[in-house]
C-alpha cells in the first residue's frame, strides 16, 4: 500500500494548533538583544544628518547602527545559482542596507537602534531624529525618469521578455475582427500571517568567524550564499535555520535588508541579535506584485479562430532592482497563434522593491488575457469556453515541443458540469436574485511545471526507523508531510516509521521554495536517497553469510514492507534491522541527489485547469460577492489529496482577494504606503468565500519524473481573477479592466 | 512604544479625578483602537487609568428606554433583545462592525470615541493635525479615497468611522457623563464635532470627562442600519446610513437619518429629514430626499464614488426602514445590515 495519495493529516498539524511548531522569532538564545528600525520617511535624497544622541542615552541601549558606522558589505553577488541578481530583469534590490546617505524609497531602514529588551529599542528608536535633503520622488510609471525594457526574466534564456513570433503587427492588421483592451492592476502585498524576523549570533569556531542565523526564509542556500558573500565569510561559515516558515506567497526568498541589518547589529553589539520587523514594515521591506499596465491587442477570424496576439506590459520596480513582472507567461504557451508578440516595459521608481507574489505574471498577466478573450468571445457572440477550444494548442506555440501532459479539454468539460454553465442564459444582464444580478465567468488557468536539482539524506536505523533529510522549506504548504510520505514509500516503510527534516542549510542541498517546484524537486531526491541506503543494505546483506539472502545478486533483492527480499522468493529475506543490528551498526546512512534530464528539452511541461465562478452583484451599492468557485485542474499526480485541496483553494481564495479587494497605496508626492495595517488593508473574510469546488484529474504526468507530481502551490491564484471579473461582466453588462473591483468601480462605471 | 504608567480605577470620581489632575492621562477600557494606537506611536501618554472594571456594565430601562452603561460590551449590547428588538439599528451596527473577538472586549464608551481610519492619522511620519496639531494634513492632496464628503475643513477631512455612532446619532440617544465639574448629559449629535481648525478634537469631552452611560430615549418606530464596505465581514465602511422612522398612520410622523463615513461625525441629513416629515413614503420621495442629502456633498480626489453609492444606500434604507422592500436578512442582525451579503450559494437564479 502506497502513502502517497492518501490524505494523511499534516505531520506537523498538532505542533502548529499547540504553538509547540518553533518560528524564527520565538528561538530561545541566550544573550539575545533586540533590533528596532528607523525608517525613512521621504522616499528621495539623502540622510544630511543624523541625530542618535537621545537615542544612545535611552536606557538599555547598546548601539545605534546608521550608514556612518555601520560594518562594511560586499556587493550582493551577480547570480546565485542559475539566477541572475544584478540588473534589468535581474531579481533582487541590489543596495546594501546602512552604507551611504542615499534614499531610495520612504520605510527604508536608515538606522537600527539595538537594546537589551524590545520595548526599550523601540522606544529608542523613537528618539533618533534624521533629517534629509529631499528630491522629488519618482512615484508614477507614466512620467518615470528612467524606463529599461529587460531582455530575460531572471537571466533565464528560456523565458525572454520582449518577444515577436511570426508578425503580430500585420497579422492583427489583417484580422476581420480585432479588439484592443488596457488593462490595470494595482500593487498587492503577500501579508503571511508570520512577519520577517531574523536571529543572528556571532561566534569563533576553529578561531574564524561563523554566523548563525534563524530566519524566515524559504531559501536557505541563496540566504547563506549571499550573506556569506554580503560579510565576506565562506559560505560554511554561515548557517541558516528555519524548520518553519509561517507563510510566504512569494516574500521571505529574494531580499535581503533584513537579514543583514541583523547580522551587522549582532556583530557591532558582541551578542544575538533578534529582529522582528513590524507588520507596517512589511509594506515596504517585504516585496510586493508591482502594478501594472497591460495592453492586449487581439486579431480573429469570424469563427474565433486567433491570428494574431500582442502583449504589451508596463510595470515598475525600485531604484536598485530590475525585478520585472512577467505578465505575458500564459499569453506565450496557452493558445495555438501563429503571431505573437509580448513586450515588457519597466519604469524604475522610488518606491520599494517588488518580488515574485503567488503567480508572478501569471495572476495578473493571466487575468488581463482571459478577459480579452472574454472580450472577443462577446464580440463574436461564440460562447467563452467554445472559443478556448478553437484556439487549443496541441503544442506550445512558442517551442513548438509538445506537452509533457495536457488534458484541458477535460478541465473545461467537467467545470462546465460543476458549475451548471449551460443552464445559464448567456446573454448578458439577464440574470437576478431578488436585486442582485447573477453573472457566470470562467478563465483558462496554468502554471509552469518546473522542477529543479536537489539532495537528500536517507538514514536507516537499527529499531527499524527511518529519517529523510533535505535543506527544503515547509511554508505552511505540507512539506513534512507529503516528503514522509514519498519517503515512506521509497524505504518499503510505513508512514509512522519515517521522519522528515528540512529547513537547515547544514542539509542536503534543496533550491529555494518557490515557482511551485518543491514537491517535483525535492520528492526525487529523497527517492533517491532512499534507495541509496537500500542499496547499501542489500549490499551489507548478501556479504552476511547469517543472512537469508546471503550471496544473492543485489538485482535479486528488493525492498518489500521493511524486510529485503528475494524477488522471486519474497518469503525469504529479513527485516532491516535486523541486518542492520547483526552488523553492529546502529544506522546506515546515504546521500543522493536527483535532476531533471533530457525530457525537460524534448516536452513543454505546464498544469492546466479551468476555472469557472459564479457572482452576486449589488449594482447599486457596487458589491461584489463570489457565489461559487468550481475549478478542475490537470496537475499530474497528487502526493495528498487533503494538502492538495488546501493548497488549490488557499490558492484562489488569494486569486480572490486581488480580484476583489487587496490594493496597496503609496503616497503620491511621498511615496510611503497609505495603509500599512490588516484592518484597512483586505484579505478576503470567511464572509468573502464561498465555497470552493476543486477537482483534479490525478492523471500522472509521464515525463516530469517517475512520481508523476507536478506543482500545485500557485495554480490556484492564476485563472480565479478572470473567472471572476468576467461573470461580473456577465451579470451587469460592465467591463471593468482595473484591479481590484472594489465597491468604487462600479460606482464610475 | 513610550514608556507609561498604568493603573486601575475604583471608581467613577476616583478616575475623573486622576486624569483631570494629569494633562498625559488617558482612560482605556477594552483597549481595541487606544492599544493599536500606542503601538503606532500616534499616542504617548503618561498614565493610562483603565475604567474597564468600573461597575457600568448594565444595560437597565430608563425613562421608557434603556440605559446601556459605558463598560457594556459592543457584544452584550447588540445580544441584548431590548436593544435588539426595540433598537434594531444598534443591534446591527454594532454586529456589522469589527470582529466578533474585538466586539466581546470592546465597550460602549470606547466604540464611538475610537479614532478615524485616516491612514495618515496612523503613520507618525506624515502630516496630520488631528496627531499634530499645526503639521498639515496630508490627506488633502494625498490618497483620500475614505475621506469626507461634508463638514470637512482645510485642516482636515477624516471621517468618523464608528457605525454604531451613526445609530445613536439617528436615535437621538444622549450620553451621559461625568466631568471635573460633575454630571452632565450630552445629545449624541453634539458628542462629535466638525474639524474647523481643531481637528485633534474629536468630541466636545473635556480632559478627564468620562462617559457613564449611553441612554437610548423612547422610542416606538423602526429604526435600521444599512453599511456598504470592501469586503464582506471585518471591514469599516465605505458609507453607511441608520434611519429611525416614526410614522402616524400611512404618513411619516418624523424621520431621522444619519450617514456614516462621510463627515468628521455621524451626519444627520437635516434637509432630508425636513422632506420626509409628514408625507407618505415612496421611492420617489426618498430618491428626492437622497438628492437632497447629498446636493452640498463635495467629494475630494479619490472619493466621489462616495456620492451615488451614498444616494443610493440612503433611499434603499429608507425603503428598508418603510417595509417598501425587504430587509436583507432578520432584523438586529448582521445580514440585516450587510449590503451584498456574504459570498456563497445563489438560492434559485433565474
Ligand atoms: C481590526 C479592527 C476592526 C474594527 N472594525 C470596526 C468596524 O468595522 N466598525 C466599528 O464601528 N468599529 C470597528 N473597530 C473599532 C472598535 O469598535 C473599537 O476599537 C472599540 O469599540 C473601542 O472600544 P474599547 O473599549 O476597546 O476602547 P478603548 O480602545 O479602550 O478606548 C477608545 C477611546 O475611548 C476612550 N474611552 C474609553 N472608555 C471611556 C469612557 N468610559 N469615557 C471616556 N472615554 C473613554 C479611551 O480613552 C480611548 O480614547 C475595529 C477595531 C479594530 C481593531
Ligand atoms: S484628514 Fe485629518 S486625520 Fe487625516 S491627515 Fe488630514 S488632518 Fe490627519
Amino acid at each position: 500500500m502506497l502513502a502517497t495519495g492518501k490524505p494523511l493529516d499534516r505531520v506537523d498539524g498538532r505542533l502548529k494548533v499547540t504553538g509547540a511548531a518553533r518560528y524564527t522569532a520565538e528561538w530561545e538564545v541566550p544573550g539575545l538583544a533586540y533590533g528596532a528600525i528607523v525608517d525613512s520617511a521621504i522616499a528621495h535624497g539623502t540622510v544630511s544628518s543624523i541625530d542618535v544622541g537621545a537615542a544612545k542615552r535611552a536606557p538599555g541601549v547598546l548601539a545605534v547602527l546608521t550608514h556612518e558606522n555601520a560594518p562594511r558589505l560586499q556587493p550582493i553577488p551577480e547570480k546565485v545559482g542559475e539566477t541572475q541578481f544584478r540588473g534589468e530583469g535581474g531579481i533582487t534590490e541590489t543596495r546594501q542596507p546602512l552604507q551611504n546617505a542615499a534614499v531610495e524609497y520612504a520605510g527604508q531602514p536608515l538606522a537600527v537602534v539595538v537594546a537589551d529588551t524590545l520595548e526599550r529599542a523601540r522606544y529608542a528608536a523613537t528618539l533618533v531624529r534624521v533629517s534629509y535633503a529631499e528630491q522629488a520622488p519618482q512615484l508614477a510609471m507614466a512620467t518615470a525618469g528612467r524606463k529599461t525594457r529587460p531582455e530575460s526574466f531572471l537571466g533565464n534564456n528560456q523565458e525572454k521578455l520582449q518577444v515577436t513570433i511570426g508578425d503580430p503587427t500585420a497579422a492583427l492588421a489583417a484580422a476581420p475582427v480585432k479588439l484592443e483592451r488596457v488593462y490595470e492592476s494595482a500593487i498587492t502585498h503577500h501579508n503571511p500571517i508570520e512577519q520577517l524576523a531574523t536571529i543572528a549570533r556571532w561566534e569563533k569556531r576553529n578561531g574564524a568567524d561563523f554566523l548563525t542565523l534563524y530566519d524566515t526564509t524559504r531559501g536557505l542556500e541563496v540566504l547563506q550564499e549571499v550573506m556569506a558573500t554580503s560579510l565576506g565569510l565562506p559560505k560554511e561559515s554561515v548557517h541558516v535555520i528555519c524548520p518553519f516558515v509561517g507563510g510566504a506567497f512569494g516574500a521571505k526568498g529574494w531580499l535581503f535588508a533584513p537579514p543583514l541589518l541583523t547580522a551587522m547589529a549582532a556583530r557591532v553589539v558582541g551578542r544575538p541579535v533578534k529582529i522582528e520587523w513590524r507588520r507596517q514594515d512589511m509594506f515596504a521591506v517585504a516585496g510586493k506584485r508591482a502594478a501594472t499596465r497591460q495592453t492586449l491587442a487581439l486579431g480573429a477570424t469570424r469563427e474565433g479562430k486567433l491570428t494574431a496576439l500582442r502583449h504589451d506590459t508596463q510595470t515598475h520596480s525600485s531604484i536598485s532592482s530590475g525585478y520585472t513582472e512577467p505578465c505575458a507567461r500564459v499569453t506565450r504557451m496557452m493558445y495555438a497563434v501563429p503571431n505573437i508578440g509580448f513586450a515588457h516595459e519597466l519604469a524604475h521608481l522610488h518606491l520599494p522593491s517588488p518580488c515574485p507574489m503567488r503567480g508572478p505574471g501569471e495572476t495578473v498577466g493571466g487575468w488581463a488575457l482571459e478577459c480579452a478573450l472574454d472580450e472577443l468571445a462577446t464580440e463574436l457572440n461564440l460562447d467563452p469556453v467554445e472559443l478556448r477550444l478553437r484556439n487549443y494548442a496541441e503544442r506550445n506555440p512558442e517551442t513548438g515541443k509538445p506537452w509533457s501532459s495536457k488534458q484541458l479539454r477535460e478541465c473545461y468539460a467537467r467545470g462546465k458540469a460543476l458549475i451548471g454553465w449551460d443552464k445559464r442564459n448567456p446573454k448578458p444582464r439577464s440574470m437576478r436574485e431578488g436585486s442582485q444580478l447573477i453573472g457566470y465567468g470562467m478563465a483558462t488557468t496554468m502554471y509552469p511545471a518546473g522542477r529543479r536539482e536537489a539532495e537528500a539524506r536517507a538514514t536507516l536505523f537499527a529499531d527499524g526507523r527511518a529519517l529523510v533529510q533535505s535543506a527544503t522549506h515547509e511554508l505552511g504548504n505540507g512539506a513534512y508531510t507529503i516528503f514522509r510520505q514519498i519517503s515512506a514509500d521509497a524505504l518499503a516503510l510505513p508512514v509512522e516509521r519515517v521522519r522528515f527534516e528540512l529547513g537547515d542549510s547544514s542539509l542536503p542541498k534543496a533550491p529555494t521554495s518557490g515557482g511551485s517546484t518543491t514537491t517535483a524537486t525535492v520528492g526525487p531526491a529523497a527517492q533517491a536517497a532512499a534507495r541509496a541506503v537500500l542499496a547499501a543494505l542489500t549490499d551489507l546483506a548478501v556479504r552476511d553469510a547469517q543472512s537469508p539472502l546471503f550471496g544473492a545478486a543485489a538485482e535479486a533483492v528488493e525492498a518489500r514492507e521493511g524486510r529485503l527480499v528475494l524477488k522471486a522468493n519474497p518469503a525469504k529475506g529479513e527485516e532491516y534491522g535486523a541486518i542492520l543490528r547483526r552488523a553492529q551498526r546502529p544506522s546506515l546512512v546515504a546521500t543522493a541527489g536527483a535532476k531533471p534530464g533530457e525530457e525537460k528539452e524534448k516536452y513543454s511541461f505546464y498544469s492546466f485547469g479551468a476555472v469557472f465562478a459564479q457572482v452576486r452583484v449589488d449594482e447599486a451599492s457596487g458589491s461584489i460577492r463570489v457565489a461559487r468557485l468550481c475549478a478542475v485542474y490537470d496537475v499530474g499526480r497528487l502526493m495528498n489529496p487533503k494538502t492538495a485541496h488546501s493548497q488549490l483553494i488557499g490558492g484562489i481564495a488569494m486569486g480572490l482577494g486581488a480580484t476583489l479587494m487587496e490594493a496597496t497605496h503609496y503616497d503620491p508626492r511621498n511615496g510611503r504606503a497609505v495603509v500599512r495595517n490588516l484592518a484597512d488593508y483586505h484579505v478576503p473574510s470567511m464572509a468573502d468565500t464561498p465555497d470552493i469546488a476543486v477537482e483534479w484529474l490525478n492523471i500522472p504526468d509521464p515525463h516530469i519524473s517517475e512520481l508523476g507530481a507536478r506543482g500545485i502551490g500557485e495554480i490556484g491564484c492564476v485563472g480565479t481573477p478572470a473567472a471572476i471579473t468576467n461573470a461580473v461582466f456577465h451579470a451587469t453588462g460592465q467591463r471593468l479592466r482595473s484591479l481590484p473591483l472594489t465597491p468604487d468601480k462600479l460606482m464610475r462605471v | 512604544m513610550h514608556p507609561f504608567q498604568y493603573q486601575r480605577a475604583d471608581s467613577a470620581e476616583q478616575a475623573v479625578a486622576t486624569v483631570t489632575k494629569n494633562p498625559a492621562a488617558t482612560f482605556i477600557a477594552g483597549g481595541t483602537s487606544h492599544v493599536d494606537l500606542l503601538k503606532e506611536g500616534v499616542y504617548r501618554p503618561g498614565l493610562l487609568v483603565d475604567v474597564s472594571a468600573l461597575p457600568l456594565r448594565q444595560i437597565t430601562a430608563h425613562e421608557g428606554g434603556l440605559r446601556i452603561g459605558a463598560g457594556v460590551s459592543n457584544t452584550a449590547a447588540a445580544a441584548s433583545a431590548e436593544v435588539r428588538q426595540r433598537y434594531p439599528a444598534v443591534s446591527e451596527a454594532l454586529l456589522a462592525g469589527a470582529s466578533v473577538q474585538i466586539r466581546n472586549v470592546a465597550s460602549m464608551a470606547g466604540n464611538p470615541l475610537q479614532r478615524t481610519r485616516c491612514p495618515y492619522f496612523r503613520d507618525p511620519t506624515q502630516a496630520c493635525n488631528k496627531r499634530e496639531p499645526g503639521s498639515g494634513c496630508a490627506a488633502l492632496e494625498g490618497y483620500n479615497h475614505v475621506h469626507a464628503l461634508f463638514g470637512a475643513s482645510a485642516a482636515c477631512v477624516a471621517t468618523h468611522p464608528s457605525d454604531v455612532a451613526v445609530a445613536l446619532a439617528a436615535l437621538d440617544a444622549r450620553v451621559q457623563t461625568l466631568g471635573p465639574k460633575g454630571p452632565r448629559t450630552i445629545a449624541f449629535p453634539e458628542l462629535h464635532r466638525l474639524p474647523g481648525t481643531t481637528p485633534h478634537l474629536d468630541t466636545i469631552l473635556e480632559h478627564g470627562e468620562l462617559i457613564t452611560s449611553i441612554d437610548l430615549p423612547a422610542f416606538t418606530g423602526r429604526s435600521h442600519y444599512l453599511k456598504v464596505r470592501e469586503r464582506a465581514s471585518y471591514a469599516y465602511a465605505l458609507v453607511s446610513c441608520a434611519v429611525a422612522l416614526e410614522m402616524d398612520g400611512p404618513n411619516i410622523r418624523r424621520a431621522r437619518v444619519a450617514l456614516g463615513s462621510v463627515a468628521h461625525k455621524p451626519w444627520r441629513a437635516t434637509s432630508a429629514e425636513a422632506m420626509l416629515a409628514g408625507q407618505r413614503p415612496t421611492e420617489q420621495l426618498f430618491r428626492a430626499a437622497a438628492d437632497a442629502a447629498f446636493a452640498e456633498a463635495k467629494p475630494l480626489k479619490h472619493n466621489a464614488y462616495k456620492v451615488p453609492m451614498g444616494r443610493q444606500l440612503m433611499v434603499r434604507a429608507l425603503l428598508e426602514t418603510s417595509s417598501l422592500q425587504p430587509l436583507q436578512g432578520p432584523a438586529g442582525t448582521a445580514f440585516a445590515a450587510s449590503v451584498g451579503g456574504v459570498a456563497g450559494q445563489v438560492a434559485s437564479p433565474r
